[in-house]
């Protein structure tokens, strides 16, 4: 195949050090171009957005997952499918509000933090805030407006990262034709 | 057993993306003496024979190039109207290629914009609610097939009626888009798709359907 080949789960393994390393070095350089951490977490906000609005397709093409039909449905789908392909952890899904609207997702561990300690002058930088986006955007374009945003983070001194995401409202316009 | 045509269509309705697969075989080029047999007329921007067939040149068909050189519309490539060059006994002998006019790329988007249409229209007919928008169209010269994703991006492919594995096909190019387009970080969503990749890749994918493959693991 003179192609490159990816269709199998795992065939092209990346070292995630690499990645680590990575994403550690976008974080710092965002810091050191903003020096404010609020705008630095918009900004990877933004970017994972723009991630997700792709990653989505990605993520409908490989794992032929149908449409959720309620907001529990997303977030097993979220916890057990999505973050098993893309970050090889499985969250657990826990806390749901009365109403169902809003779950917490429990990470144990993260691979964007193996070996990261924030510093003192940083206490209000969200470094994982990038997720956030990627949920955000990738449930945009499957016609869900949510709220992200990290309830506990294991960077700033809690024993877990958690995750809470609130389900906002079902966007109406644009929506493909036959799902009412 | 071929695929003839791959379209991609955004949300909105647009045409992103558009891959013509056939030849087309009804084309006939002759050489002519004056006067002209055949009555021409414009339709549509494009000189049709009206009447008179012969040799392969049927009514409808469009005139495509004048001795060899293509046609721009109903002038020539040197900006002279052909009905009146063709009227003018000095220009001939002339050799003409006639054949079925080819879609333009403002047709094919207009085409699309209204399959989009009329995809919608076939949920809504659904006596049962909650029903898929159009999946199939069947003519006796080819079958459309349309992929609706759950973002709202149709794939559509016109293929031979007796072609199968098209539903595999159709997730193999929903894949390749989310490769090879979304992943190109200078492509902008829902912008017309201008990736080599994907070009190159799709018609990869052309090729194995056509010869009746199956999308295994290894490919």
């Amino acid at each position: 195949m003179s192609r490159q080949s990816n269709r199998t789960t795992d065939s092209k393994k990346m070292n995630s050090e690499l990645f680590t390393l990575t994403y550690g070095a976008l974080v710092t350089q965002l810091c050191k171009d903003y020096e404010n951490d609020e705008e630095v977490n918009k900004q990877l906000d933004k970017m994972g957005y723009n991630i997700g609005v792709r990653l989505i397709e990605d993520f409908l093409a490989r794992s032929s997952v149908g449409r959720c039909q309620d907001f529990r449905e997303t977030a097993d789908v979220i916890a057990k499918v999505a973050f098993k392909m893309y970050l090889g952890i499985t969250p657990s899904v826990t806390n749901w509000s009365p109403a169902g609207d809003e779950f917490s997702l429990i990470l144990e561990s993260n691979p964007l933090v193996d070996f990261v300690e924030l510093p003192d002058n940083h206490s209000t930088l969200v470094y994982s805030n990038l997720l956030c986006g990627v949920l955000r955007g990738a449930l945009e374009m499957v016609q869900m407006a949510v709220d992200v945003k990290f309830a506990q983070d294991s960077l700033r001194g809690d024993n877990v990262t958690e995750i809470r995401m609130k389900f906002i409202k079902r966007i109406e316009e644009n929506l493909p034709a036959g799902d009412e | 057993m071929a695929i003839f045509s791959v379209y991609v269509v955004n949300k909105a309705g647009g045409l992103i993306y558009q891959f013509d697969n056939y030849v087309p075989r009804a084309e006939a080029e002759k050489t002519f003496s004056y006067p002209l047999d055949l009555v021409l007329k414009i339709h549509d921007e494009k000189v049709v024979v009206s009447f008179g067939q012969r040799d392969g040149i049927r009514v409808g068909h469009a005139l495509l190039s004048i001795n060899g050189v293509d046609v721009n519309g109903k002038f020539t490539a040197d900006g002279k109207e052909i009905i009146e060059y063709l009227k003018d006994s000095t220009n001939y002998p002339v050799s003409i290629r006639f054949g079925r006019a080819r879609l333009s790329s403002n047709e094919k988007l207009m085409l699309a914009s209204m399959f989009h249409s009329l995809f919608a229209i076939g949920s809504q007919l659904s006596p049962e609610v909650g029903s898929s928008g159009i999946e199939m169209l069947e003519t006796d010269m080819f079958k459309l097939h349309c992929f609706q994703t759950l973002t709202g991006i149709k794939f559509i492919v016109l293929a031979d009626p007796r072609q199968s594995g098209i539903d595999a096909l159709l997730r193999k190019i929903y894949e390749i888009y989310s490769d090879f387009a979304l992943k190109n970080p200078f492509y902008s969503l829902e912008m017309p798709i201008r990736c080599e990749l994907f070009d190159q890749n799709l018609k990869g994918a052309l090729e194995i359907a056509e010869k009746a493959g199956n999308f295994g693991p290894g490919s």
